[in-house]
């Protein structure tokens, strides 16, 4: 089934490979450069499910989350965190800040799939 | 004349070179221009004319009369450059007239008699008779090659 | 190499430019971090930029570049909460773990000698800075959570006719789930699981139903859901939980696998896993959340989430768990104050942009050639013609200038390439040397900028190991004994000026006089003018250090860099003050494609002549040229003999001339430091002139580097003076006369 996605990343190599991951699995992706840009790029999609990674300038992940969770209309978006290692601290915070669940990075493309047709259907 | 559909037919550019016919395979020839006068590189071989203009490539051309060692003819109106390709290269042969195009078959080139009378043999690669006149085929590669035949 | 069909090399590649730009800000912020400048967000920029290499890294399997830059991003990450202080010797190791960060990414991307057994010593330092300053705080644990079972039966596979078929056979797992495989294994076992979740499990954006139907991919599920704690509809609300879930599961999956469906939720609701003929309790979760029993009154649940709530049109009272309550963004109004500064950036082939480059080039030919057919015209000088004549002159200047903006980059990556180099060499001669740059955003051609960088580490290196005193020398003269570096770039008219230039002693011209008199470079009774004693420095073989230092003593001198600057159209020139310092001012062309040229004539051929390499011109009189030999004769040029060559002669034009009275000559700079007057007929013009290539395949002239094409359509060659001059110097049997291959 197709998914809207969104994916806010500041490295453009993990933007490019969220896509080269999803648009084979019929996924719709929209992409957003860090937090601010997130918010901005949010505002005209409708997205299914969000990745975003923490690590970000302007606003960081946790902001994202947060601002996205303001939003009425995307209070239950499952929202998928990216991270580099699996740290339990991370995903606490992450997690209180909202999100759904999350991606160990990198990532097998198969398993973002997965993990997105989880949360999202 | 012959089948033209064969695959076996050749097409050649026919042209005058001191008062004999001399021909091209048309495939090789990107297109004929009328001469100018070229600049002239120092310390070329006296069969390198120099480089013109053609539409911003610089072109190097050569008095193909003068690389096939036949005798100096005055400079006609009828001269023109005809310029080919041969690899990634262009290069622009200064003759005294063009002819014609004629389309001929393999059946109909004979190898040219080894006569051993210096470079040009190894440029003219057949012969054919068009119309009872005899017309060398040039062979290219060995033409604008300046490696050798002209060490001497 | 072409990698227009694969998308990964095609995302190699990118990551590795974006890469570039990482570590150029990783260097940008750790320079202010020594300078002292730095704001709460220097060091953020300092963590992103390792972190995403890292990241970047890992995707593609680069380990050596992943185990590097996750340590240092370990400290990094340290410094950022403020756990570690960035003292001066830390900000060292930061910039050598920079540099070395640096040499792995290029080491990924062109192979070449392996810099990963640097990595080591490295990494010994990164981790001393740690146990001096304290390890990171150990993660806290888990909580645990407490669980009640309820029951009631729903079929699952009743609800969900959503396809799964091709989620079930996915090969790759979380590795987390991957445990040991049991022995016998293969039959079906059946668990029973409870679920119930607390608030926050909403609270994320996770849904039960999503969970239930991973887990009915497994295998066989019979679900049973207890709706006794809703309450009634009034009093409902949304996103609290009132159900929970008993499943029965035929499966073969691992226990694991079941848990691993729960990997998101975990803590965020009770689950009890039991397996089949087996005692409950290995994979209990206890609840801690506060027990919420209202009346119960049976409600659908919602099963989609991301649509409208249908009973809910108003925004939803505050949930009753506060802890979790959601907050008004803090960053919210920002965003919508400041727009999303993207820059969009589009790859292009370098050969499209080079064709561009050509393309522009015959379109200026062009222009100037109607613009000489039209002046031959003699038209009205304010008619129509004219007007669109100079409307398109302008039009195709500022085309060009566009096309030639493309192919410029600016100077900063070169520059921080020479902060490197300047660290290195300090530290090999045992200086404390400080590096200042200005103008790094100035664009130059990015051909020229590659072509620089190693003239420019050459006159770095040198500014370290022969412009600057050792620190002892600096504090007798009384400077500071750290020693300044300062490299700057500007446009100045149409061209680039970079200059390297040190605080150190100055050039030391009697030692230099007398080295090149020792070496035989010139007449023991030369006597030359400060500033042409300085120019001695690029005469070949010259050297100045005493001792052969490991930095200089690479067999390349001044004489090379200056050779380098010259193929690139530029020149460069030297100031020196006893006691303050040297300047080495380097000018270049915007472009390698066109070219600041004199237009001359020699028995009636015009040729172009690059300017950069005429220092003046010469009008002789008869009695300033003597004969040394037939054929070989000498101007006198304020006091100096310079040979002359005569130009139509070299080039085999005429014969050479007899007398030279009024003879115009141009005075050319040798790529040896030495001069030539160059005879020639007329100067017609200087401008700036389209460089095209010859192709060389069959015959390359001696002394012509290239050709341009005029205004009037024909071809000019573009001289190699220096081949020139080199062949005149050659005794006539030996010069290089006719077809080279």
């Amino acid at each position: 089934m197709s998914l809207n996605i969104l994916a806010v990343d500041d490295s453009r190599t993990m933007r490019d490979m969220i896509r080269l991951a999803l648009q084979p699995a019929g996924f719709t992706v929209h992409t957003a450069d860090d937090g601010l840009h997130g918010i901005d790029v949010l505002d005209g999609i409708e997205p299914d499910a969000i990745i975003t990674d923490i690590n970000m300038p302007r606003m960081d992940g946790f902001g994202f989350i947060d601002a996205v969770r303001g939003q009425e209309q995307h209070r239950a978006t499952p929202i998928l965190v990216l991270t580099t290692e699996a740290a339990p601290e991370l995903k606490a915070r992450a997690r209180e800040a909202g999100a759904t669940g999350w991606i160990v990075k990198p990532f097998d493309p198969a398993k973002l799939v997965k993990a997105l047709q989880m949360v999202a259907g | 004349m012959s089948d033209q559909d064969s695959p076996t037919t050749i097409e050649l550019l026919t042209f005058q070179l001191a008062g004999q016919e001399y021909s091209l395979d048309i495939m090789s020839v990107r297109e004929i221009r009328s001469w100018t006068r070229a600049t002239p590189l120092p310390h070329a071989p006296a069969c390198m004319r120099g480089v013109i203009n053609l539409r911003g490539t610089v072109l190097p051309v050569m008095d193909l009369g003068e690389r096939l060692g036949l005798p100096p003819r005055a400079q006609s109106d009828r001269a023109v450059i005809i310029v080919v390709t041969h690899g990634e290269s262009m290069t622009g042969l200064l003759v005294d007239a063009v002819s014609d195009i004629i389309a001929l078959t393999r059946d109909d080139l004979q190898p040219p008699p080894d006569m051993a009378n210096g470079a040009t043999t190894g440029m003219v690669s057949a012969l054919t008779l068009i119309d009872e006149r005899m017309v060398r085929v040039l062979d290219l590669a060995a033409t604008v090659s300046l490696e050798e035949g002209l060490a001497a | 190499m072409s990698t227009e069909n694969d998308p990964m090399a095609e995302i190699r590649a990118s990551f590795f430019i974006e890469c570039e730009e990482l570590l150029e800000a990783l260097q940008d912020s750790l320079q202010i971090m020594d300078d002292g400048a730095e704001d709460g967000e220097t060091i953020n920029v300092v963590f992103r930029a390792v972190h995403s290499i890292k990241g970047g890294a890992g995707a593609f399997g680069l380990d050596a570049l992943v185990r590097f830059a996750h340590r240092y991003e370990t400290v990094m990450d340290e410094v950022r909460t403020g756990r570690m202080e960035a003292d001066v010797a830390a900000l060292k190791v930061f910039f050598q773990c920079a540099d070395h960060l640096s040499d792995l990414v290029r080491h990924s991307r062109d192979g070449g000698a392996d810099p990963a057994e640097q990595s080591a010593a490295l990494l010994t330092r990164l981790d001393a800075l740690l146990g001096e300053e304290g390890g990171s705080a150990e993660p806290e644990p888990e909580p645990e959570i407490e669980f009640q079972p309820t029951g009631l039966t729903l079929d699952l596979a009743a609800l969900d006719d959503a396809p799964m078929g091709d989620l079930s056979d996915l090969p790759d797992l979380p590795p987390l789930d991957r445990l040991p495989d049991l022995p016998a294994l293969s039959g079906v076992k059946t668990y029973t699981l409870h679920f119930a979740p607390e608030p926050e499990l909403f609270e994320t954006g996770n849904e039960p139903f999503m969970l239930l139907r991973a887990l009915q991919e497994l295998g066989t599920a019979h679900v049973t859901c207890d709706t006794s704690r809703l309450p009634a509809q009034k009093d409902l609300i949304p996103e609290q939980p009132y159900l929970s879930w008993t499943i029965e599961l035929e499966t073969e999956a691992e226990e694991s696998e079941i848990l691993s469906v729960f990997e998101f939720v975990e803590g965020l609701c009770s689950l009890k896993l039991t397996g089949a003929g087996e005692d409950a309790g290995s994979s209990e979760l206890p609840d801690l959340s506060p027990e919420i029993l209202p009346a119960a009154s049976p409600t659908p649940e919602p099963l989609k989430q991301a649509e409208p709530e249908p009973v809910s049109p108003a925004p939803p009272p505050a949930p009753t768990t506060p802890a979790i309550a959601p907050k008004a963004p803090p960053a919210k109004a920002a965003a919508a104050n400041t727009p999303a500064a993207v820059k969009s950036v589009v790859r292009v082939d370098l050969d499209r942009i080079e064709r561009l480059v050509n393309l522009v080039g015959e379109l200026v030919i062009n222009q100037a050639m109607l613009s000489q057919s039209l002046e031959d015209a003699n038209l009205p000088p304010h008619g129509d013609a004219i007007s669109g004549l100079e409307e398109f002159q302008r039009l195709t200047r500022d085309i060009q200038d566009s096309v030639m903006m493309i192919r410029a980059q600016p100077v900063k990556s070169l520059f921080q390439r020479m902060s490197r180099i300047i660290r290195e060499a300090s530290a090999a001669v045992d200086k404390d040397v400080r590096l200042h740059t200005e103008g790094e955003a100035t664009e130059v051609d990015k051909t020229v900028i590659e072509r620089l960088a190693d003239p420019l580490t050459h006159m770095i290196r040198n500014a370290v190991d022969h412009g600057l005193e050792t620190p002892a020398d600096r504090i007798a003269a009384g400077k500071p004994s750290e020693g300044q570096v300062k490299l700057t770039a500007a446009h100045r008219s149409g061209r680039v000026i970079i200059e390297v230039s040190d605080d150190g002693a100055g050039i030391n011209r009697p030692r230099v006089l007398q080295i090149a008199i020792d070496k035989g470079l010139i007449p023991a009774d030369s006597q030359l003018s400060d500033s042409e004693i300085d120019n001695l420095l690029f005469l070949p073989g010259f050297s100045t250090a005493s001792t052969v230092s490991d930095l200089s003593g690479r067999g390349v001198g001044m004489d090379v860099v200056r050779t380098a600057i010259q193929a690139l159209g530029g020149r460069i020139a030297i100031t020196s003050t006893p006691g303050k310092g040297t300047i080495f001012s380097i000018s270049l062309p915007l472009t390698l494609a066109v070219l600041d040229g004199m237009v001359i004539d020699t028995a009636g051929e015009t040729l172009v002549v690059p300017l950069n390499l005429v220092v003046e011109t010469l009008t002789f009189c008869a009695e300033d040229v003597s004969m040394i030999r037939p054929g070989q004769h000498v101007v006198r040029v304020r006091g100096a003999f310079v040979p002359v060559v005569d130009l139509g002669a070299e080039l085999g034009y005429r014969p050479p001339l007899s007398n030279f009275e009024g003879a115009v000559a141009l005075l050319i700079a040798h790529e040896n430091g030495s001069r030539a007057a160059l005879l020639i007929d007329n100067i017609l013009d200087q401008r700036q002139v389209v460089i095209k290539g010859l192709d060389d395949g069959f015959f390359r002239a001696p002394g012509i580097a290239a050709a341009t094409i005029l205004g009037d359509g024909q071809i000019a060659l573009i001289l190699d003076p220096s081949d020139i001059i080199n062949n005149a110097a050659q005794p006539p049997q030996e010069r290089l006369v006719g077809a080279s291959a």
